[in-house]
C-alpha cells in the first residue's frame, strides 16, 4: 500500500516531466527540487502565516507554477535551438541553485507536517487498515493524473499543445503564440510537481534534498515507460511504485535499486521503452 | 603551435616547482585527482560525444575498492591501485553495455539511473562502512621501496601518474581509433555505412574513461586518506561535468583548467560562504551553459586566428 503511495508521486512527477519534455524537449532535472520547494512552501506557509492544508494545496503550485514560468522566461527559452543536453545541464545548474538555497535557510535535517485533522485516522478494510491520508493521497493523484491527460487529449488547449510539440514554428505561423504557450507548460509541469510536494509533506520527512533522490528514480521511471508518452509514465510509476513497495516486504534491501535493475532489463530487452517509439 | 609549446612548458614547470611555492601540497594533489577525473570524463563527452550522468560510480567504485582492500586486507598500494581501476572498468564496462543503447539525454539519464544503483550499493554494502565511509586510508609505499608518507613525495608520485595519463589521453585521441571516435561522434550513420562497428567503439571508449576515472578515484582515496559516500553521488558526478564545462570540453587543456578552477572554487568560499557554495557553484553552471558553452580554454582558442 505504500508501495502505491510513491508510485502515485512517481507519477505525477513523471507525468509533469513527459510533458514538458514533450513540448520542449527540455529533461527537467530540476523537477525534484521544485517537488521539494513545493513540500516547503506549504511548510512555511502554515508556520509564518497560519495557511491550512487546503489552501496550500492551491496556493503552493500557484506560486511554483509562477517561478516556473519567470524560470522558463529568463533562462530555459535560450536553450531550445541547442543540443537537448544543454537542457538538462542548465536545468541541473537550477537544481543545485535551488536545494542549496532551501538547505541554507531551513537546515538539512527534516522537518514533518501535519496531518490535516479532516484526512486523520485510518480505515478498517477488513483485511488492512488503511490510513485515510494515504488513500486520499492515491484517490488525488488519480484524479489529477486523469484530469491532466484529459486536458490534453480532449481539450483545445491540449490540442494546440499538441500540435506545438508536432511543429511549433507552423503553429506560430497560424497565430498561435507559443513561446507563452511554453511558458506555461513550463509552470504547469512544475506546479505539478509542486503539487505532489504538498500531497507528499504530511507522508514523509520534508528535506530540502527530498526531490533530489526521487528525480533520479523518476528518471528511471521515464526511461521505462518511453519519454513521450504520458500514458506510459503514468502506468509506469504506478506499477513501479507497486513493485518497489513489495521489494520492501520480501527483501528490504533490494527496495532502493530494484527500479533501476528494471530499467537495466527494460533496455536490454526494449530499447525504446514500454510505451515509447524510437 | 609555438604558442601552445610555450604553454606546457609553463605549465610543467609550475607543476614541478609547486610544492616550493608555499602551496598547500594536499590541495594540489586533490586538485591533480580532479584534472584527471575530468580528462577521463571529457575523453568520454569531448572526443567521444557521450553525455555521462554517472561517473561517480567509477571514481567511487575503484576508492571504495582500493581504500578497502589497503585497509581490510593489507595490500600494497600498487596492486590495490591496479585492483580499484579493474573494478571500475569492469563497472563501467556493464554500464556501458546498457547505455550505449541509447543516446543524446536518454543516455545521460540511464548512466545517471545506473550509478545511483551503485551508490545504493556502496550505502549498504557490509564492507563500506555506509554513512561513515572508510576512514584511515594508509599510502603505503611504491613497489615496497618509496614512502608515500611525505606529502612532497606524494605529489611527484600523482604529478607522475596524471602526466602518464594526460599523455595517454592525446595518444587515444590522435589514433586511428580517436580519429573513428570524431568520425561517430560528428555523424553516426555516416561511420556506420562506413562500416565501422560503432557499438564496440562506443564501448571501448566508455571502458577507458570508466578506468581513468577509476584511477584518479584510487589516487583521492589514498591521498585524502579517506574514502565517503560523496565519491559516489550524484553531486560528484554534476561537478566533474562542471569542471570540463567550464574549461572547456573537446580540448586537451580544458578539462584541468576547469578542474582547477572548482576546486580551488571550492576549496576557498566554502570558508567564506559555508554551505552556499553549493548555490554558487550551481549559477556557474548555468553561466557555463547560457554564455559559455565554449569553456574557458576554448573560448581562448576562439580568439586566436586560424591559420
Amino acid at each position: 500500500m505504500l508501495g502505491l503511495v510513491n508510485g502515485a508521486f512517481y507519477a505525477m512527477l513523471s507525468l509533469g516531466l513527459a510533458v514538458i519534455f514533450g513540448l520542449m524537449g527540455v529533461v527537467n532535472f530540476a523537477h525534484g527540487a521544485f517537488y521539494a520547494l513545493g513540500a516547503f512552501a506549504a511548510l512555511v506557509g502554515l508556520q509564518w502565516f497560519g495557511v491550512n492544508y487546503w489552501a496550500a494545496l492551491v496556493l503552493a503550485p500557484l506560486a511554483v507554477g509562477l517561478l516556473g514560468v519567470i524560470t522558463e522566461r529568463l533562462l530555459l527559452r535560450h536553450v531550445y535551438k541547442l543540443n537537448p543536453l544543454y537542457g538538462l545541464l542548465l536545468t541541473f545548474g537550477l537544481a543545485q541553485v535551488v536545494e542549496g538555497t532551501l538547505n541554507e535557510s531551513f537546515a538539512s535535517s527534516g522537518q514533518s507536517y501535519p496531518v490535516p485533522t479532516a484526512l486523520q485516522g485510518a480505515l478498517n478494510l477488513g483485511f488492512m487498515i488503511l490510513p485515510i491520508y494515504r488513500a486520499w493521497v492515491i484517490l488525488a493523484s488519480l484524479t489529477i493524473c486523469l484530469g491532466t491527460w484529459f486536458l490534453i487529449e480532449r481539450t483545445r488547449l491540449g490540442s494546440t499543445l499538441r500540435a506545438a510539440t508536432e511543429n511549433a514554428p507552423l503553429l506560430q505561423a497560424f497565430g498561435v503564440n507559443v513561446p507563452l504557450l511554453m511558458a506555461l507548460t513550463y509552470g504547469g509541469g512544475v506546479a505539478l510537481a509542486a503539487l505532489a510536494g504538498v500531497l507528499a509533506a504530511p507522508v514523509i520527512q520534508v528535506t530540502p534534498n527530498m526531490g533530489s533522490s526521487l528525480v533520479t528514480v523518476v528518471f528511471a521511471v521515464v526511461v521505462i515507460g518511453g519519454m513521450g508518452s504520458i500514458l506510459g509514465s503514468v502506468v509506469s510509476g504506478l506499477a513501479l511504485g507497486v513493485i518497489e513497495g513489495l521489494t520492501k516486504v520480501v527483501y528490504p534491501e533490494a527496495s532502493n535499486i530494484v527500479v533501476f535493475v528494471i530499467m537495466a532489463l527494460v533496455l536490454m530487452l526494449r530499447p525504446a521503452g514500454l510505451f515509447g517509439r524510437e | 603551435m609555438r604558442a601552445v609549446g610555450i604553454f606546457y612548458a609553463l605549465a610543467c614547470l609550475f607543476a614541478l616547482s609547486a610544492p616550493f611555492m608555499g602551496i598547500y601540497p594536499i590541495f594540489l594533489m586533490k586538485l591533480l585527482c580532479f584534472a584527471m577525473y575530468a580528462c577521463a570524463f571529457n575523453l568520454l563527452l569531448g572526443f567521444g560525444g557521450m553525455l555521462s550522468f554517472g561517473h561517480a560510480a567509477f571514481f567511487g567504485s575503484a576508492a571504495y575498492t582500493t581504500a578497502w582492500l589497503v585497509t581490510s586486507h593489507g595490500w600494497g598500494t600498487v596492486p590495490a591501485i591496479a585492483a580499484g581501476v579493474g573494478v571500475s572498468a569492469i563497472v563501467g564496462w556493464v554500464i556501458g553495455v546498457i547505455a550505449i543503447r541509447r543516446h543524446g539525454i536518454y543516455f545521460a539519464m540511464v548512466t545517471l539511473a545506473l550509478a545511483q544503483l551503485v551508490y545504493f550499493v556502496c550505502l549498504e554494502a557490509p564492507f563500506t562502512g555506509g554513512e561513515n565511509g572508510l576512514q584511515d586510508v594508509p599510502r603505503g609505499a611504491v613497489l615496497g621501496v618509496l614512502s608515500l608518507k611525505s606529502d612532497r613525495v606524494m605529489y611527484y608520485a600523482v604529478l607522475a601518474v596524471f602526466a602518464a595519463v594526460f599523455m595517454l589521453i592525446r595518444r587515444i585521441v590522435h589514433s586511428p581509433f580517436g580519429q573513428v571516435l570524431k568520425a561517430i561522434r560528428e555523424n553516426e550513420p555516416r561511420a556506420i555505412s562506413l562500416g565501422y562497428d560503432i557499438n564496440r567503439y562506443k564501448l571501448l571508449v566508455f571502458v577507458l574513461s570508466a578506468s581513468i576515472a577509476g584511477l584518479a578515484g584510487s589516487l583521492k582515496a589514498l591521498v585524502l586518506g579517506f574514502t565517503t559516500l560523496s565519491d559516489v553521488l550524484q553531486a560528484n558526478s554534476g561537478e566533474v561535468i562542471l569542471m570540463t564545462l567550464l574549461g572547456g570540453s573537446g580540448t586537451f587543456f580544458g578539462p584541468v583548467v576547469g578542474a582547477a578552477l572548482v576546486v580551488t572554487l571550492q576549496e576557498y568560499l566554502s570558508d567564506i560562504v559555508g554551505g552556499w557554495v553549493t548555490v554558487i557553484i550551481g549559477i556557474v553552471f548555468i553561466a557555463c551553459v547560457l554564455a559559455f558553452r565554449r569553456g574557458v580554454v576554448g573560448e581562448l582558442a576562439a580568439l586566436r586566428p586560424r591559420p
